[in-house]
């Protein structure tokens, strides 16, 4: 009998709870068979997921580290492993492992700081469990603003918590838009990246943003005329992986590996590497 | 330094099998492989294998676990074993090179415990080069193949084989071989004669400079990255006989009864390697291409200390089947000397 650690070896999770979100995204809340949390985790580390016989896959963390009961993952469906968890009822086993990456620094950079959160529809799981961190210790930070776009009213995610916890929160300030005019919406309509020009924030803010690339690239060019540097800015990556411990070769940029080197970078940092993400 | 002579082997052979699993290069079919001993198998004469001896370690294919799946319920199978103790016999410098490379993925935290197991249970005993040969760099590398390592070194002059423990492991089995002693003018005349031949061989002058951590946005960008790949079929020779690119998938097989997932060797070279569903980061034989090279000359110094992910044992230069290998590129892109 081999007795040593093995880190691909995973543990059993229990579905326990599954949210439809928006028309293609669910989160689903997992603890282990004992109703306890699988492992504790930082802001913005991720977890490998799997079904036996579908396939693993690697997830952010879309809840607080502060929520020690359970995980939740918010999940968009787009490929085999998604689409299983998508018809997946409550009770199911998974299994899961982790947590991995470097989290966003929320007790060193971040500390004392002004936030703004800017993300691009299914990008705000990664970015949740660090605002509802920074919101459980708001007295450890300034103010917070939160810009979050998506396609439609329908396809912006944790709308409720969104709506009846954040908007709620004083110190907490959330811009909302949808790409296009529909009737049930009086807020704003337009992209991200013009939406965050229109607002013109002040530059004493680190930024934090994910999205598609193309709504960072553009969302990044407005901030640079905003006046913000890239050591201000970060964000969060995501390539293929298959071990998540910067084995099997696969989700590298450059010298990096995403699964341990980041996936959280400052994009000054990510201008050193080569532009393969 | 201990001696036996070349008719002693076979005794010796068997006496090492007596307590461990023995492999060692033989011939078969036309070409060379690593081979477990049994009265009767040969130790080849050929300057190495065709397979480079990663498989020991770093098996091409491995179960990893199984898992039970009831219903809704998963229940997890941890099927690992504790490694049998093994001797390699007769790996070349380049390839024991390989091992330290190889250590430096698997054994860093988290370390692979499938890998840390088997490397545990065996023993290496590596054979000094004598004939090296057109597609050798090694010395490119800074190995010295006449000093091969390992946990035992062997020397073959003429009719003796030298032998010398290198580790606490490699004395450990050596002190049990009865092996005579014996001084090193042998050795040192046949270390001097192989030196001669590297020296003329057509790749002697094959250098790293140029090469190297911190180098990767000047090298990234090179142009001549498109016509070097241009021919690249993508079929992945390379990574396969290659002993140290060590890029692997996971993978689940249902056998109907239980799921076992297992671990495969996969490519870099191959255009799914990095696809998800919501894209792939490197969609041209370009970027793949450029990825393999980049990874052993740049990204693996970086993070290793400026040890290249290269030992020059020449088995891609033999094997592409549109004869593009890492020497060109190195030429190319680094401007080595020829």
């Amino acid at each position: 009998m081999n007795t040593r650690r093995e880190p691909l070896i995973p543990v059993v999770g229990v579905i326990t709870d599954v949210r439809l979100d928006t028309p293609d995204i669910k989160t689903f809340r997992v603890v282990t068979p004992d109703g306890k949390k699988a492992f504790d985790h930082r802001p913005g580390q991720c977890a490998m997921l799997s079904i036996p016989g579908v396939g693993e896959a690697m997830f952010s963390i879309t809840s607080s580290p502060t929520n020690t009961e359970y995980m939740e993952f918010s999940i968009k469906k787009c490929g085999c492993v998604t689409e299983w968890l998508h018809q997946a009822e409550v009770g199911q086993n998974i299994t899961i492992r982790g947590p991995y990456g470097n989290p966003f620094p929320v007790d060193t950079e971040f500390a004392g700081k002004n936030l703004l959160f800017i993300a691009g529809g299914v990008a705000l799981a990664p970015l949740r469990s660090v605002i509802n961190y920074v919101r459980h210790y708001k007295d450890r930070y300034g103010k917070i603003d939160i810009v979050y776009g998506a396609r439609s009213k329908e396809d912006l995610l944790q709308y409720r918590e969104i709506i009846d916890e954040w908007c709620k929160d004083e110190g907490v300030t959330v811009y909302l838009t949808i790409d296009r005019e529909q009737a049930d919406w009086d807020g704003h309509v337009g992209f991200v990246p013009n939406y965050v020009k229109e607002l013109g924030f002040d530059t004493d803010k680190t930024v934090i943003l994910c999205g598609p690339p193309i709504m960072i690239k553009f969302t990044l060019a407005g901030l640079t005329e905003l006046g913000f540097k890239k050591e201000q800015v970060y964000t969060t990556l995501e390539l293929k992986m298959k071990c998540a411990i910067g084995k099997c070769g696969r989700c590298n940029v450059g010298s990096k590996y995403v699964c341990k080197d980041g996936p959280v970078f400052r994009l000054d940092e990510l201008d050193e590497l080569p532009n393969e993400y | 330094m201990l001696k036996c002579s070349y008719d002693a082997l076979n005794g010796i052979f068997a006496k090492i099998a007596e307590n461990a699993k023995l492999y060692l290069p033989a011939d078969k079919d036309g070409k060379t492989d690593y081979t477990k001993w049994a009265e009767g198998v040969e130790w080849s004469n050929a300057l190495n294998t065709a397979r480079s001896p990663k498989d020991f370690f770093f098996p091409q294919v491995e179960d990893l676990m199984k898992f039970k799946v009831e219903g809704k319920s998963i229940a997890i199978d941890d099927i690992r074993e504790e490694s049998e103790d093994f001797v390699v016999f007769g790996v070349r410098a380049c390839d024991v090179r390989s091992f330290d490379i190889l250590d430096r993925v698997f054994l860093i935290e988290p370390y692979d415990s499938y890998y840390a197991s088997r490397r545990e249970h065996g023993v290496i005993i590596s054979c000094a080069c004598t004939r090296p040969t057109e597609t050798c760099f090694c010395k490119t590398f800074g190995i010295d193949c006449t000093n091969p390592g390992g946990d035992i070194t062997v020397w073959r002059c003429e009719d003796a084989l030298y032998w010398q423990a290198n580790t606490e492991k490699g004395e450990k089995l050596l002190g049990t071989l009865g092996l005579e002693s014996a001084d090193e003018s042998a050795v040192n005349a046949q270390k001097e004669q192989t030196a001669r031949i590297m020296e003329k061989l057509p790749l002697a002058k094959l250098t790293t400079e140029g090469f190297g951590g911190g180098k990767t946005m000047e090298l990234f960008n090179k142009p001549e990255w498109k016509s070097l790949s241009e021919a690249c079929l993508g079929c992945g020779t390379c990574t396969f006989v290659c002993p140290t690119c060590q890029c692997y998938d996971v993978k689940d097989f249902n056998t109907g009864n239980e799921i076992i997932r297992y671990r495969c060797w996969d490519s870099c070279m191959y255009s799914d390697f990095t696809k998800m569903a919501h894209g792939n980061n490197r969609l041209s034989q370009v970027e793949r291409f450029r990825q393999r090279f980049m990874h052993k000359l740049v990204y693996y110094p970086e993070n290793n200390e400026g040890i290249f992910g290269c030992v020059g044992c020449g088995r891609c230069l033999a094997k592409c089947p549109i004869s593009m290998n890492i020497v060109k590129v190195m030429k190319t892109i680094g401007g080595s000397a020829e």
